[in-house]
């Protein structure tokens, strides 16, 4: 539906000579078609604009090869930046899940996939590493997402905390954690229900399960489709909450995940994983390279700057 | 008082970012600014009445699709909910349910959506919630043929209308789409008119990808109107302009909250002011 950035930079640098270096007029002209494709990719625009600046002082006065055109020099140049700012430092697929039981607690926006990815991560957990994993369900408001998740855990071969009509959530992470370290469970993947990042007495209530639970690991499961509104998402959730990773779902849709780029600057955690459908095994660890490509509308971006 | 500033170029810059920060998009974000200047460069004005201006031009482009759902004289009218995953189907589907049967309307739902964990335990709630029966088939079963059976249900009840609940889907993936097409082929074999609506639930958090949503499900479902949930949240769903610009669709109504009365007519002025920031 969008152009993307190697049809918008062509027609910029069709007009330019080659030369030997990317003069500031010509980095300034290529900017203006970057940040209209990212803001295209739903990247949001603060972060837009502060990756940008960022981009500008290094294409400047870089020398451009022979073997390749001054737009594709400008392309492996933001390619290669929003690959620096997309990766973390760790291994993101490797949670933090040592001293069991180790909790995890999942959050995020209404719809986002939270109980999806519980599950999804509980699989792995228990296939990859051999763990014994314990779910439980802390909404208690949408109707039947209890037994959303225990219908997922008798698929996936994972055991729920027992649904008990009632409870509050900060009295079923109790029982949770109490089932956890009685039945010698590694990990225990406390599902919360979807919440906005503006209300109040919902927020505090999470708050109050992460101050009972201390979680090795805070997931903020985030719709891969999401616009602009990716950055209070990301700002309230970790001012309140503070998540130690990100998990991005829908990412098997045809959006260009511009969400991911906004997530990790604005919070600076790492993001672990990608949601890739609505199967149990969908879900894969996040690949920096891969998202750079889908940001720019270019697939097949990396082969191309290689030559570069 | 306020401060009053040049209508120049930084200003409609600035204007335009605003737009852009509530997913407009860049090209209509672009267009709205400048219709809303045009003839008034240079104009000195305060930011209340740059934004009020800003507010009435986005208003004029929505008021033509600010239409609720049309009440047709059928028996059963059939009204289909389509959309991606969790963007509030079955949740609109509680509420809409709720209102018809507050105006005195006979309803019946089917619980379209075999597939997910727990979808037709959710709808059964909304059902009870709302006063209307449900119609469900077992976990993984043809949804074409549930949604045939509700329609021989529905006419025999004599019920006003049908609403059919379904699966959430991404609009790339060819074999879903053909699921709901194949739906909407055996619903006509019962009345060739059916389904009367057919509703595209968009989640207001989505960003351009909306864009695409409505072309697909355009395409392979005869989308005949939208309703926007989530815009009790902090996004503001400035992707609707857009949409009323490219498609036209209507906009039947908005969803509010995640309680049963939490939906409310699309109401122009109100989005245009929510989107510029104007309280
Ligand atoms: N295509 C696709 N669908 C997904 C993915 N992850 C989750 N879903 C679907 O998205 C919808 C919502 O997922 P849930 O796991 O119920 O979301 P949630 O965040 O728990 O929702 P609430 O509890 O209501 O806030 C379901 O239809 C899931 O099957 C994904 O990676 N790809
Ligand atoms: N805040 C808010 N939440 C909403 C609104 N509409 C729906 N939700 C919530 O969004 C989540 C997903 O809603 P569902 O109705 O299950 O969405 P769906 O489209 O049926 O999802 P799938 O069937 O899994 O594709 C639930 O937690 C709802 O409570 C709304 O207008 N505002
Ligand atoms: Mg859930
Ligand atoms: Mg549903």
């Amino acid at each position: 539906m969008f152009e993307n950035l190697s049809e918008r930079l062509s027609g910029v640098f069709d007009r330019l000579t080659k030369q030997g270096a990317l003069s500031e007029d010509d980095v300034r002209t290529a900017m203006r078609e970057v940040r209209v494709a990212l803001l295209e990719a739903d990247v949001s625009l603060p972060v837009a604009r502060d990756f940008i600046k960022a981009v500008e002082k290094k294409a400047t006065g870089a020398a451009v090869t022979k073997s390749v055109t001054p737009g594709q020099q400008v392309i492996k140049i933001v390619h290669d930046e929003l690959v620096h700012v997309l990766s973390g430092d760790e291994d993101p697929g490797r949670l933090k899940i040592d001293n069991p039981p180790a909790p995890v607690l999942m959050v995020g926006l209404q719809g986002g996939g939270k109980t999806t990815t519980t599950a999804k991560i509980a699989k792995r957990l228990k296939e990859r590493e051999g763990k014994k994993v314990l779910m439980a369900s802390l909404d208690v408001n949408r109707p039947a997402a209890m037994e959303q998740l225990a219908i997922l855990g008798t698929q996936i071969g994972v055991d729920t905390l027992p649904i008990v009509k009632g409870e509050d959530p900060v009295a079923i992470a109790k029982r949770a954690k109490t089932q956890a370290s009685l039945g010698g469970y590694d990990v225990y993947l406390l599902d919360t229900a979807g919440r906005l990042s503006i209300d109040d007495e919902l927020m505090a209530q999470v708050a109050a399960v992460r101050d009972v639970a201390n979680p090795r690991e805070t997931l903020l499961v985030v719709d891969g489709l999401t616009g602009q509104d990716a950055v209070t998402t990301a700002e309230n959730f970790d001012a309140r909450i503070g998540i130690t990773g990100v998990v991005l779902t829908r990412m098997d849709g045809d959006g260009r995940g511009g969400a991911a780029l906004s997530m990790r600057a604005i919070t600076g955690k790492p993001i672990r994983f990608v949601g890739l459908g609505e199967k149990m095994d969908a879900l894969e660890t996040f690949e920096p390279a891969r998202i750079a490509g889908r940001i720019l509308g270019m697939g097949d971006i990396v082969a191309l700057v290689e030559r570069a | 008082v306020e401060p009053r500033r040049a209508l120049d170029d930084e200003m409609l810059e600035s204007l335009e970012d605003l737009l852009i920060a509530a997913d407009m998009g860049v090209d209509t974000a672009l267009r709205v600014t400048a219709n809303m200047a045009e003839g008034r460069h240079g104009r000195m004005m305060s930011a209340t009445d740059i934004k009020g201006l800003l507010a009435a031009e986005i208003a004029r482009v929505m008021e033509p699709v600010a239409r609720p759902l049309p009440i047709y004289p059928k028996k059963p009218q059939v009204v289909l909910v389509v959309g991606v995953n969790g963007s509030g189907k079955t949740t609109t589907i509680g509420k809409l349910a709720s209102q018809f049967k507050a105006a005195g309307k006979t309803v019946v739902i089917a619980a379209g959506d075999t597939f997910r964990a727990a979808a037709v335990e959710q709808l059964q709630v909304w059902g009870q919630r709302a006063g209307v029966p449900v119609l469900t088939a077992p976990e993984g079963s043809d949804p074409a043929a549930l949604a045939f059976d509700a329609m021989t249900r529905a006419e025999a009840d004599g019920a006003d209308l049908l609403m059919i609940d379904t699966a959430g889907r991404l609009q790339n993936r060819a074999d879903l789409m053909e699921e709901l097409a194949k739906i909407v082929r055996v619903i006509r074999k019962k009345d060739p008119d059916a389904p009367h609506n057919t509703i595209l639930v968009l989640d207001a958090t989505t960003g351009q990808n909306a864009l695409s949503q409505v072309k697909t499900f355009q395409e392979m479902a005869n989308v005949s109107g939208l309703v926007m949930t989530k815009l009790d949240g902090t996004a503001k769903g400035g992707v609707l302009v857009a949409l009323a610009d490219k498609f036209g669709l209507p906009i039947h109504a908005i969803g509010v909250g995640e309680q049963i009365d939490d939906l409310q007519p699309f109401d122009p002025e109100d989005f245009a002011r929510a989107v510029v920031g104007l309280d």
